[in-house]
């Protein structure tokens, strides 16, 4: 098969392009960890409210792991629980959430945080809070008439603030 | 019956002992018939989803109440299964069905029979789901999302809906083999080739939602089981839904490929290249479907990006398109004297409306490709995901670069079905309504880009979400898709119009039906290209290592099943 | 030979418009890249 000159140039470019684009967010999943929520953890999501940690939702300091606060959360029509989080900021944190009844999303607009939460599933996305400001958490994934209703708020504070509470 | 096709490209077909000879150059007139007839429910599945489409950038944008009770989600789900499921299916199906008939022959009374079997099937499952959706009974959206539960009519209405269209996909390839017999040794038409490629893909994608709605959505609505495994069925519903993306495109690059090079007077640039793009898309477009679910729990990080890879592949013949089409246009330029670098550009017929509209659709196409990248790119996904973003990024790939290409053909496919004439009135009424289109969707689609950046959500109504200042600096970009999907839809209204005088009010007369030829000196295409067996033993086999171990690991780990909810 | 001849035709305009879509293509995704890494 002939293939024209500038066309073996053009697929080479094309190619070595995408190539690139795989190396550089494979290298930065794979090696530097950023990778998106792959939770294996199950659940029976008929009895979340009784299941540690989903029986108490919030802010939980936490000591000895990789991370500084675990933001435990329970999603449900069309509700998240609990609807404000406030976390100092540059804290290490992990966001672990799922839903009572069918599929939710769990984005914290104007940031990376961004899951889906199935039932049966616990969600996990562990990063680094470091701007400071009031995010809007949204239910991003269909779920009813009230979908649009669903949403809860992020606060990153400076931590100063934050040990007044 | 016997249709005998003889080198002077006169078809010959004895029908029922009355023969006639028919000139291959048009479509035989009662495929005619059955073609338009799909093409005309895709033109009003058009106008219905327009309509809803509309509704719901109203509604958006904050100034505008559902009146009657009507809900949001209902409209939505409308807007979505009449064009994301409706118009195209119909649309490629007529489209195909036409294409086959003037480039492989005439259908044989029992192939073309069971297109109108198939045509029916489809029709009554529509009817049927559509009931449904306006009982409210439905309110799931196209994509299903269990454990949402729809009424089992709804399941059951889509599913014959592909049923459907699988026998009369199943008619138009019977032809092209009936062809290949007859033709033994011979490289076969490549309309018909690119027909049956589609074909075939789309059997072996929908093949995933038909087992998600036969084994779990439909036995579970209907209550003979209590719970399914949600995550189960949409990685069924996605191993689908990604090559129905393709199922869209592929008919478009059918028209680039095949039919624009004609229009602008020059040739295919390489029918082998164009042949070996489309084999690239039967591989690639199904064993990443995975691409879709990139931020779900309970699918393992390196699988993900197992498919991640397959996706970045499949952009390969979108590569080896773009090469071709400015070629053509290059060297038709050139042949007509342009000069400098890009004095051919000038040459092109820019006041044609079959071509100008598959032009606007390839231009769309950059940006498109160029988002659908950053959509792939693994963790990147987080992104946008759910973002109003990706509905802006499908509203320029399947809403602008497929429907565009596709009414620039309905333009002249119509009149030359109907046996009719595309006047020079219409040509620019056709004109004004692609370039109608282009602007309100630069604007919608633009405004959906950006909010999404700043974490608009898709398929939500309008909420302030309790005064949240960054739900308030969505608002302004979603008057803006307000403004962009009006202007949308008076460019639906033209095409209408147009449609409906091509259909009943045009001059008689005959329209071309152009089909490209091959470069001259041009070589033989390899007969490795067109040999099924390869091809669909390496797309098996591909699919079986992006699949088998995450399908497994699904069901092995498997959590208490979910039983239906209503929530709508 | 008419393949002889196909290597020869005059597609720089093609050359220079696909390396154009592909150079695109990179500041997009870069654009967003650099977004997603700007964010937490």
């Amino acid at each position: 098969m002939h293939i024209h000159k500038y066309e073996k140039w053009w697929l080479s470019f094309g190619a070595a392009m995408l190539v690139a684009f795989l190396v550089i967010v494979g290298v930065s999943a794979f090696h530097n960890g950023t990778h998106p929520n792959n939770s294996k953890w199950t659940i029976n999501y008929e009895k979340v409210d009784e299941i540690a940690p989903f029986n108490q939702p919030g802010v939980h300091k936490v000591e000895g792991k990789d991370w500084d606060y675990e933001v435990v959360l329970v999603a449900s029509a069309f509700s998240y629980n609990p609807m404000n989080i406030e976390i100092p900021v540059g804290s290490k944190v992990k966001f672990i959430a799922t839903t009572k009844d069918v599929i939710h999303g769990f984005e914290v607009a104007g940031t990376n945080i961004n899951m889906m939460l199935e039932p049966g599933y616990v969600s996990e996305y562990v990063t680094t809070a470091d701007k400071v400001g009031e995010f809007l958490i949204v239910c991003n994934e269909y779920c009813g008439a009230g979908h649009a209703m669903m949403y809860s708020k992020l606060m990153v504070v400076n931590s100063n603030d934050s040990s007044n509470h | 019956m016997t249709a005998v096709i003889t080198k002077d490209k006169k078809v010959t077909h004895n029908n029922k002992g009355n023969s006639k000879v028919i000139s291959s150059t048009k479509v035989d007139r009662k495929d005619a018939k059955l073609a338009l007839a799909h093409i005309m429910v895709a033109f009003i599945a058009l106008f219905v989803g327009g309509l809803c489409g509309l509704l719901q950038v109203l509604v958006r944008s904050g100034q505008f109440k559902l009146p009657f009770g009507i809900g949001y989600y209902q409209v939505l789900t409308v807007h979505g299964v009449l064009l994301g499921l409706i118009l195209t299916t119909y649309f490629i199906l007529g489209f195909q069905t036409a294409a086959v008939s003037r480039t492989a022959g005439a259908l044989s009374n029992k192939q073309r029979k069971t297109g109108w079997v198939g045509f029916w099937i489809m029709t009554i499952g529509m009817l049927a789901a559509a009931t449904m959706v306006l009982l409210n009974e439905a309110s799931v959206l196209y994509t299903f999302y269990a454990p949402l539960q729809a009424h089992w009519i709804y399941y059951l209405g889509l599913t014959l809906v592909v049923v459907g269209s699988w026998i009369v996909g199943l008619a138009q390839s019977l032809r092209y083999i009936q062809w290949r017999k007859e033709n033994k040794g011979q490289t076969s038409p490549l309309l018909s080739f690119m027909v049956v490629v589609n074909n075939l893909m789309w059997f072996v994608a929908t093949l995933g939602v038909a087992a998600e709605v036969l084994f779990q959505l439909l036995p579970w609505s209907l209550g003979f089981i209590e719970r399914i495994d949600v995550l189960l069925t949409r990685t069924l519903f996605w191993y689908f839904g990604h090559a129905l993306v393709y199922f869209w495109l592929l008919p478009a690059y059918m028209v680039w490929y095949a039919i624009v090079p004609k229009i602008v007077g020059g040739k295919i640039f390489s029918d082998a290249l164009a042949r070996l793009s489309f084999m690239l898309f039967l591989l690639f477009s199904i064993p990443v479907g995975v691409h879709h679910q990139l931020t779900e729990p309970g699918i393992d990080g390196f699988w993900k990006f197992v498919q991640v890879v397959l996706t970045f592949f499949v952009v390969i013949p979108s590569l080896l398109t773009a090469f071709s089409m400015f070629a053509t246009f290059e060297l038709r330029g050139r042949e007509l004297g342009a000069k400098g670098v890009f004095g051919w550009f000038k040459n092109l017929p820019w006041n044609d409306v079959r071509f100008l509209l598959p032009f606007i659709g390839m231009v769309a196409f950059i940006p498109g490709g160029a988002g659908g990248l950053v959509n792939a790119s693994y963790q990147m996904n987080q992104l946008i995901h759910n973002t109003i973003w990706v509905t802006g990024h499908f509203h320029l790939t399947v809403a602008t670069t497929v429907v565009l290409t596709f009414f620039g053909t309905a333009y002249w496919l119509i009149p030359h079905l109907t046996g009719r004439k595309l006047t020079k009135k219409m040509n620019n009424l056709g004109i004004v309504s692609g370039i109608l289109w282009s602007v309100g969707m630069v604007i919608m689609s633009g405004a959906m880009h950006i909010a999404g950046l700043f974490g608009a959500p898709r398929r939500s109504e309008y909420s302030t979400y309790g005064g949240s200042e960054q739900a308030t600096e969505w608002i302004s970009y979603q008057v803006a898709q307000a403004v962009g999907g009006t202007i949308l839809f008076i460019a639906i209204l033209f095409i209408i119009g147009i449609v409906v005088n091509l259909l009943w009010f045009a001059p008689k007369g005959e329209e071309e039906f152009p089909i490209a030829e091959v470069a001259e000196g041009a070589e033989k295409t390899p007969a490795l290209l067109e040999n099924f067996k390869v091809w669909g033993v390496i797309l098996v086999a591909l699919i079986l290592i992006a699949y088998t171990i995450p399908l497994i690991d699904i069901v092995q780990n498997s959590p208490l099943g979910s039983k239906g909810y209503k929530f709508w | 030979m008419a393949n002889h001849k196909k290597s020869d035709e005059n597609l720089k305009g093609t050359l220079y418009a696909t390396f154009g879509l592909g150079i695109f293509i990179i500041i997009v995704w870069a654009l967003c890249f650099n977004l997603f890494i700007d964010r937490f």
